[in-house]
């Protein structure tokens, strides 16, 4: 009988997370100043981040978690892929929590259901005065189902089995819920939820079943197994269609995660219902975790072979297509961003389409530009929401620019970022995918995606007109004349816009640090 | 490897046909006495009172989440109490990692009332 090893280093990273996340619990009954619990985890994914670099620097040392040497059995592997997209999903968890600090509290308090109550009826006696309804504040359960997913995420990136990789989605699936209907005084905060929980439910099954295929075809779950002892062919003929078809319903679940057109049914509603830092954080490091995953799984089921390939161009098609024109018609600027989040999901899978070297790395390369870019531009957005509401609609950011000019500037740099105009990160994400794709032979892929980067910069750069050029909205002249009380972002909010605007620069300007290791990350990988 | 599957096979059909037969027997030859008591819904014997369609307090939904929650997860010491011999002290403490982690959860909810029925 031989029984797993344990390898530490390898979930060093997830340790640290899910016990700070079990630490803030038992604080969060302890302490009444929430904002040290948002301290803690941000402590927490710093430490993480500082397990991923730990073994990075010693990765071979350390190649393997739970199981043998390398090959079948091995649970989670920390290659350079895995690190390089855990990093990605704990610098967007860092970024959301500090998001958060300062806002948590516009989310995660509400009334005690029945105290109002009790306070109608001691309305009755004038002598006993009530106390005024009770309040609680859930912001210790907030960082720490952000740090379960987090946890979650960072074993989704290093998973190399099929059953590690389910797990890990539905750790992080199932706090995601959550976190997506923590709002509970937002009526539109709860349906989100419920949406994307169903849909999302959904797609696991579909995932489950597709793993289960995928084993009735191999007789195992490994993806080392599957990639290095199986041949399509060498698999008895009853058994052979299976394969396929299990990694077709394995696509579906990953393309509903990722929000790819035509998956992409919850994506606006969960991402404008969700507390904008979630919105943030989801829509940035959900794509790292599962596109990682997705990477090793097409190595291992699939082979990169050319139908998929073709499969995945359609795919990225559509939903590059569909999430900019859906984009182009948006009031709410937090809706806007979520169909522009889908439409830079299809950015990426053009990389993945490529299924060559450079593609891949072109894809991982954007994949750290959208971290900062989006999850910047959603700061943005909360700088600018009022307390009291969820939403964020265009009138918010009229005339943004005479009354904070910085925030303005630094929105514009996102935007611009966003809709990939040099020397900006999301320019060269953009070029190394669209080149990916002219290197395999896919110009036409190329072309649809540089059309609508086209499609893209309108929307993108309407914003920023909106900003610099237009009048401010009615109630914001209130605002100006005090009428209405200013609403200043908070110094964490502008720390974070700052940080991810300087995440957009220095990726854009000085790349051979971050093009050099995913590089080297891509070289491991089995690609065609 | 097929082969070995091959008593399931027998057994979905045979329990497909018993339930087929079962069910067609009965229709074609059992009786017939349509009876309005026979189409209102069953209530263990009590005569139905109003809709089915209200409103009515979901606190027990809080008591059943959690009860799912610790039922399963606890399930989850019998196979480990089967191999506890063999997986020796690196399955204690796994194990023991598995119970703080439940108990953690365990007090975060009987603080925030989870157990109050309010």
């Amino acid at each position: 009988m031989t029984f797993p090893t344990l390898n530490f280093p390898v979930i060093a990273p997830q340790i640290v997370l899910v016990a700070a996340a079990l630490i803030i619990l038992l604080a969060d009954l302890m302490v009444a100043n929430k904002r040290i619990l948002g301290w803690i985890s941000l402590i927490a994914v710093i430490g993480a981040l500082a397990a991923v670099f730990v073994c990075r620097s010693d990765s071979a040392a350390f190649p393997l978690a739970l199981g043998g040497p390398s090959g079948p059995g091995t649970m989670a592997l920390a290659d350079g892929l895995g690190l390089f997209a855990s990093a990605a999903v704990l610098i967007a968890a860092g970024l959301a929590i500090l998001l958060a600090i300062e806002r948590v509290g516009d989310f995660s308090r509400f009334e005690k259901p029945g105290s109002e109550k009790k306070q109608a009826r001691s309305g009755d006696h004038p002598i006993a005065e009530a106390p005024g309804p009770q309040v609680t504040d859930r912001a210790g359960a907030y960082y720490a189902l952000l740090l379960l997913a987090t946890a979650g995420m960072t074993a989704m990136a290093t998973a190399s089995d099929l059953m590690t990789i389910f797990i890990a989605l539905e750790i992080f699936s199932l706090a995601l819920y959550i976190l997506v209907g923590f709002n509970r005084r937002d009526l539109r905060s709860g349906e989100a939820a419920l949406k994307y929980f169903l849909l999302g439910a959904f797609a696991s099954g579909f995932f489950l079943y597709g793993i289960a295929l995928i084993y009735a075809a191999t007789g195992t779950t490994s993806l080392e197994a599957i990639l290095h002892n199986i041949q399509p062919m060498s698999i008895s003929l009853p058994f052979r269609p299976l394969l396929p078809v299990g990694m077709g319903l394995l696509l579906v679940g990953f393309g509903f995660k990722l929000a790819l057109v035509p998956f992409h049914m919850w994506t606006p509603d969960a991402y404008q219902g969700a507390p904008t830092p979630v919105t943030a954080f989801m829509s940035v490091a959900t794509k790292a975790a599962a596109f990682a995953a997705l990477i090793r799984v097409l190595a291992a089921v699939a082979s990169y072979d050319r139908p998929w390939l073709l499969a995945l161009a359609a795919l990225a098609v559509l939903t590059m297509t569909l999430g900019n024109l859906a984009a182009l018609r948006q009031t709410s600027l937090k809706r806007m961003l979520a169909y522009s989040s889908i439409a830079h999901a299809g950015y990426l899978l053009i990389g993945l389409a490529a299924g060559n070297q450079l593609g891949v790395e072109g894809a991982l390369y954007y994949l750290l530009a959208y971290t900062f870019m989006n999850l910047g531009a959603f700061a943005v957005l909360l700088a600018v929401q009022r307390r009291d509401e969820n939403d964020v609609t265009g009138d918010r950011i009229l005339g943004l620019a005479g009354r904070q000019p910085l925030l303005a500037a630094l929105m514009a740099v996102l935007m611009f970022s966003l809709a990939g105009i040099p020397p900006l990160a999301g320019f060269f994400g953009k070029l190394y995918v669209f080149s990916g794709a002219v290197e395999a032979g896919l110009a036409w892929l190329a072309i649809v995606g540089v059309l609508n980067s086209a499609l893209g910069a309108y929307y993108y750069l309407r914003v920023t007109i909106l900003m610099f050029m237009a009048e401010p909205a009615e109630s914001d002249q209130e605002i100006s004349s005090g009428k209405v009380e200013t609403l200043q972002p908070g110094w964490a909010v502008m720390t974070t816009v700052v940080l991810a605007v300087l995440g957009t620069i220095v990726l854009g300007l000085w790349q051979w640090p971050w093009t050099q290791t995913i590089a080297q990350a891509v070289s491991t990988l089995a690609l065609r | 490897m097929t082969e070995a599957y091959l008593p399931i096979l027998v057994m979905m059909v045979v329990a497909g046909g018993f339930a087929a037969i079962a069910l067609g027997v009965s229709a074609l030859l059992g009786p017939r006495r349509p009876n309005p008591a026979k189409d209102t819904p069953y209530e263990s014997g009590i005569v139905p009172l109003g809709d089915a369609r209200r409103r009515f307090p979901v606190q027990f939904y809080v008591i059943a989440v959690l009860f799912i929650l610790f039922d399963v997860e606890v399930i989850l010491m019998y196979p480990w109490a089967v191999a506890a011999r063999q997986l020796g002290l690196f399955g204690l403490i796994e194990m023991a990692i598995f119970v703080v982690i439940l108990l953690v959860g365990f007090i975060y909810a009987w603080k925030n009332d989870a157990f109050k029925w309010q």
